[in-house]
């Protein structure tokens, strides 16, 4: 087990380090580059050529990149030009890592609540009303672009309804201790359960928006491979020892179909930072999906270069940790 | 049996005008057992013997009740010790499955869960039925997997099914299904999946454990090897309905129904002559006429009549024989042809 996850790890390093690569190779074929949008447009040929010394880029390419590689392992991503003048790319991410973490959380709580039961479910009763109602709803899921079903939201439940806040993360007449800057758990922390009750109002509508696909890709994950388990000859055999429908259930039942959703948890989880883009976009919601945007938007080459770098971290350690799970999971990769 | 012979001790199990019907959503409706009846008595080995398809294994799960509920049809009585099982709710009949029947399956491999230890598989059959907590589960259940002869069984518990070979799943399986004393067990083609080495030392061990401790035993097989070595009675099961029932002895001393020749003379044998071909049966079960058609044997049947193509033979008993011998045919073999021809 221990070996599994040395090498599982020494493929991470190898995959960041690709990563680096292409995201430095990406972000100097941008147009315009980080001289033109510091500088403007009518900027001399002399001042340009300063600060391209200044920022090292007459320099040949895998001398860049040899200190794009050190400077990034050493967290030094540089300074923001648009999104938050001045500050520390790194601290920026940090900064809004919380708000983002925070809604993924409960966006996948959500969805995993809500996809596996059902999933479960309707293979069970396959073909039955229950089944179709929810192929039905997670066709829906799928096909519903994010930002449309976030509008939706937002317009239904707090424009037309007024039941929740349309924006923010927090309502800003408040005046909430903050510990952590995860909102919810600040509240717990310092007993402000006001102030708790008022981050989660504002997180039910973009977490429901952030959830539907992962909703749809787990629930139908689930209910194919629960069809497909309920056939086992050892589902049979669990039935011919006469044990109860609550263990077959569980451990001869749940417990392989669950293999391949997990992966597809991993992927989902992983993928959760593009639907944020958009679903903090259309909720004003400031967290790193709200900043990619205005980063890419004003080309801040700092700022885009830490959110990338860690997303791309994210995602390779959330995979690292679903490849760890299966091993728990399924023995016949832990003890081969 | 149609002929109400009285039973001679108690029965155990008593199987009478079972049919199983598959269909639903628009399918045609298919009979896979029709109107099998067969008892078993305390510590018999009945054996239910045929080609694939012929009802055998569906006969089985009708009776444990494990066959899928929707679309199908059970009608007929299984009657055990007194209840009828196929009327029982599903919470009942999961209190007799395990603890009073037990049954084994074909294929090992497929028939243990793979993400659960061998431990667990056997030990969550105690905790259900007998009340244990899981200590005490697990230690019994290395006493059982040491009973069925798997060596060094405290390591083995601890182990996947794909750590194990094949006959020792088997072991585990056999195992699992004996762990709460049952008093009627099930085999399913126990032996057909396994190495012919390792399907001996099966059929030692089912005898060993379940014939001599007194447990009775339905065997399903298409190998008259096994019903040779294990089963005092024998029921030869075609098209759904038993064609021909008599003891061991009998059948294979006399057999009257041209199908039970059949089988016996595809068996090769070592006395004959090299250049000699087996005897295999023309046709497949594919070209079953339903039995509303005349005999469902006659398209491949040697000796098939006029007769047997219009009229279902009735089920009679063998008025030449000594003992109890039914069977269902226009035109059996003669009486003292004893060798398949």
């Amino acid at each position: 087990m221990l070996r599994f996850i040395v090498r599982r790890l020494l493929q991470a390093v190898l995959v960041m380090f690709i990563v680096s690569a292409l995201l430095f190779a990406w972000l100097r074929s941008l147009p315009g580059g980080p001289v033109d949008s510091l500088l403007g447009e009518r900027a001399t040929p002399a001042s340009r050529a300063a600060l391209s010394k200044q920022l090292g880029m007459d320099q040949p390419l895998l001398v860049q990149y040899w200190h794009f590689l050190d400077n990034m392992v050493h967290g030094r991503f540089g300074t923001s030009t648009q999104v938050q003048t001045g500050a520390d790319a790194l601290h920026i991410f940090f900064q809004r890592l919380p708000a983002t973490v925070e809604l993924s959380i409960v966006a996948i709580v959500i969805a995993l609540a809500t996809a596996i039961p059902l999933g479960y479910f309707a293979a069970k009763r396959h073909g039955g009303l229950l089944d179709t109602g929810s192929v039905v709803l997670s066709l829906i899921g799928v096909a519903v672009p994010v930002f449309f079903l976030a509008f939706v939201l937002k317009y239904v439940f707090a424009i037309k309804l007024g039941w929740l806040p349309p924006s923010g993360r927090q309502s800003a007449d408040l005046d909430a201790t903050r510990v952590t800057n995860f909102y919810v758990l600040d509240g717990l922390l310092t007993r402000e359960y006001d102030a708790s009750w008022d981050a989660i109002k504002h997180l039910i509508l973009p977490a429901i928006a952030l959830a539907s696909i992962p909703f749809a890709v787990i629930f139908r994950i689930t209910r194919a491979s629960v069809l497909e388990v309920l056939h086992e000859d050892y589902v049979r055999t669990a039935e011919s020892k006469g044990l109860t429908a609550r263990i077959i259930r569980g451990r001869h039942v749940l417990h392989n179909a669950m293999l391949p959703v997990v992966t597809t948890i991993g992927l989902q989880v992983g993928g959760l930072l593009t639907g944020a883009v958009l679903t903090e976009t259309v909720f004003a919601y400031p967290g790193l999906g709200d900043a990619l945007a205005q980063a890419f938007s004003q080309r801040d080459y700092s700022v885009l270069q830490v959110l990338i770098t860690m997303a791309a971290l994210g995602y390779v350690l959330v995979n690292l940790l679903v490849d760890i799970a299966y091993a728990i999971i399924d023995p016949r990769i832990r003890t081969r | 049996m149609t002929t109400a012979a009285p039973a001679k001790t108690e029965t155990l199990l008593a199987v009478r005008d079972l049919v199983v019907e598959f269909g639903g959503r628009g399918r045609p409706t298919f009979r896979a057992v029709d109107g099998v009846s067969f008892d078993v008595r305390p510590g018999q080995t009945v054996g239910l013997v045929g080609e694939s398809g012929c009802g055998k294994s569906v006969t089985s799960l009708a009776i444990m009740g494990l066959l899928p509920k929707r679309g199908n049809k059970v009608a007929g009585s299984a009657t055990y010790d007194g209840t009828d099982l196929l009327t029982l709710d599903d919470r009942e009949m999961r209190d007799h499955r395990g603890r009073d029947i037990a049954m084994i399956f074909q294929d090992p491999l497929s028939s243990l869960n793979p993400v659960v230890s061998i431990g667990v598989q056997v030990a969550e059959v105690l905790q259900r039925h007998r009340g244990m907590k899981k200590s005490t589960a697990i230690a019994e259940s290395r006493d059982l997997l040491d009973q069925v002869g798997i060596p060094d069984p405290a390591r083995r518990l601890k182990e996947y099914p794909h750590q194990l070979s094949g006959g020792m799943r088997q072991r585990a399986l056999i195992a699992m299904a004996l762990a709460c004393k049952p008093r009627l067990l099930i085999a399913d083609e126990p032996t057909t999946a396994l190495d012919v080495t390792i399907q001996a030392q099966i059929l030692n061990l089912l005898k060993e454990l379940v014939v001599d401790s007194g447990t009775a035993l339905i065997m399903i097989t298409h190998d008259l090897g096994v019903v040779a070595g294990l089963c005092d009675e024998v029921n030869v099961l075609y098209g759904g309905r038993i064609v021909e029932t008599a003891s061991r002895h009998e059948v294979f001393a006399r057999p009257r129904h041209p199908y039970t020749t059949g089988l016996l003379g595809s068996i090769p044998r070592l006395d004959g002559s090299r250049s000699e071909q087996l005897a295999a049966i023309p046709g497949s079960v594919a070209d079953n006429i339903p039995w509303t058609s005349g005999c469902a044997f006659a398209p491949r049947c040697s000796r098939a009549l006029e007769v047997c193509r219009s009229e279902a033979p009735p089920l009679e008993q063998d008025p030449t024989a000594m003992e109890e011998h039914t069977l269902r045919c226009h035109n059996p073999n003669p009486a003292e042809g004893g060798e398949p021809a």
